[in-house]
């Protein structure tokens, strides 16, 4: 299969493949990202970005077309929505096959796939997804005008949705595995302050039931092992991210207990010339700006890499 | 007006009119959401791939998109974006919340066959 040659190849095009990709082009460096999905990653599923510095407020799909673009003009080629059929990180030349036919070689790979929300991967979930059960609260939310909700999770994303939904629904109901919240304090207060929220914990949803739409959960009590059902219009679900590493589950890179993978301080996985960044690595905050720091880093030590060899 | 490289439906004239000179036809009725963005970029990508589909998306808050939101194949639907399949005019498939490449493809394939 002939191939098409590359530098870089820049595997996950969300805002650490795309700094990737700005570093390496701007450095000469002939560079592709692909992406299986759309470009930007996570950012696009974010409706608003305060926190980005330098920029005051935007939308996760403005930053990710500015950086997108701020990559193509310095020269980076980018492809989206292709499947990823393989990746040969060993050897000098690494390659990657994407739909089945057309075959790309670099001198280094950025392995930088992101993350996914957590599903709960229980009976119901799929078939109700978006006829009642959501993971976009500022999506759907207003479908939920005076109804009864749950949401799921205890970290600062489930607490603040949780918050947030009660301009729509006439009572938000918490349920959360543990005896406490994981979210900062000042999340867990605004809710608990709030007379339309209240908290079932230590528990866990175990089905969804609904014909058309959802109509109830069913719920078990961790502690007393008690299972009841509740009736319920809607189910928010906000239990944390994982990484996007399913395709290196058979492949020699390094992943952690969590299938994240695991670099040196070079951003450089076990593999000589595969570089990782963003939210598939072992890290603890992932955030805009962090995958934007990992992007750099990992392209610029790409580059000294190719450069010395 | 959504910010996409799509056809946009503005109009209920012109959604009639769409699909009565049209034998395939995909609509993705959203806003600019995070759930909605991904399936317009998959669309665009689709758009060179099946040039016998005609894709067009339409401003969920539209006033004239009830030709979509109260369509009974939509009934239940709680997620954005509503994505709404027509063969010759007819309904064949509606999708609630973000669906991916893959499965736009595999619905394309199954009800628009080449």
């Amino acid at each position: 299969m002939e191939s098409k040659k590359y530098d870089i190849i820049i595997i996950g095009g969300g805002p650490a493949g795309l700094t990737a990709g700005i570093y390496s082009s701007r450095a000469k460096m002939k560079t592709l990202i692909v992406d299986t999905g759309t470009i930007g990653g996570q950012m696009i599923l974010t409706f608003e970005i305060a926190n980005y510095p330098g920029v005051e407020s935007t939308t996760g799909f403005q930053l990710a077309k500015t950086m997108k673009n701020q990559a193509k003009s310095f020269g980076c080629d980018i492809l989206s929505n292709v499947r990823l059929t393989d990746v040969e990180f060993k050897g000098k030349t690494k390659s990657v096959i994407i739909n089945n036919k057309d075959k790309y070689s670099g001198k280094a790979i950025i392995w930088a796939t992101g993350g996914r929300s957590r599903m709960l991967n229980i009976p119901g979930e799929k078939k109700f997804k978006g006829r009642g059960i959501s993971y976009c609260a500022t999506c759907d939310g207003d479908f939920f005008q005076d109804k009864e909700i749950i949401v799921v999770g205890g970290g600062n994303s489930a607490l603040e949705e949780a918050v947030a939904l009660t301009k729509y629904a006439s009572k938000v109901t918490i349920v959360h595995e543990f005896d406490h919240f994981q979210a900062f304090e000042h999340a867990v207060e605004e809710a608990k302050k709030n007379p339309k929220i209240d908290f079932i914990m230590e528990s866990h949803l175990q089905e969804f039931k609904g014909n058309d739409s959802l109509e109830k959960v069913v719920i078990k009590n961790l502690k007393s092992g008690k299972i009841t059902e509740k009736r319920i219009d809607g189910v928010f679900i906000f239990v944390g991210y994982e990484a996007n590493n399913d395709f290196l589950k058979d492949k020699d890179i390094k992943l952690n207990d969590w299938h994240e993978v695991v670099v040196n301080g070079n951003y450089e996985t076990n593999e000589e010339g595969v570089f990782a960044a963003g939210d598939a690595l072992a890290k603890r905050y992932r955030q805009i700006t962090t995958a934007v720091a990992d992007g750099t880093i990992a392209a610029l030590n790409a580059i000294e890499f190719i450069n010395r060899n | 007006m959504l910010q996409t490289n799509l056809n946009h439906v503005e109009t209920e004239a012109q959604y009639n009119e769409i699909l009565q000179n049209n034998e395939n036809v995909m609509i993705c009725c959203g806003r600019m959401g995070p759930m909605c963005v991904p399936v317009y970029d998959a669309m665009e990508d689709l758009e060179k791939e099946y040039p016998h589909v005609s894709f067009y998306d339409m401003e969920f808050d539209n006033p004239d998109a009830h030709v979509i939101r109260n369509l009974p194949e939509c009934r239940g639907f709680m997620g954005l974006p509503f994505t709404v399949y027509y063969k010759n005019g007819k309904v064949v498939k509606a999708t609630t919340s973000l669906q991916n490449y893959e499965q736009i493809k595999e619905i394309l394939d199954a009800e628009f066959s080449k």
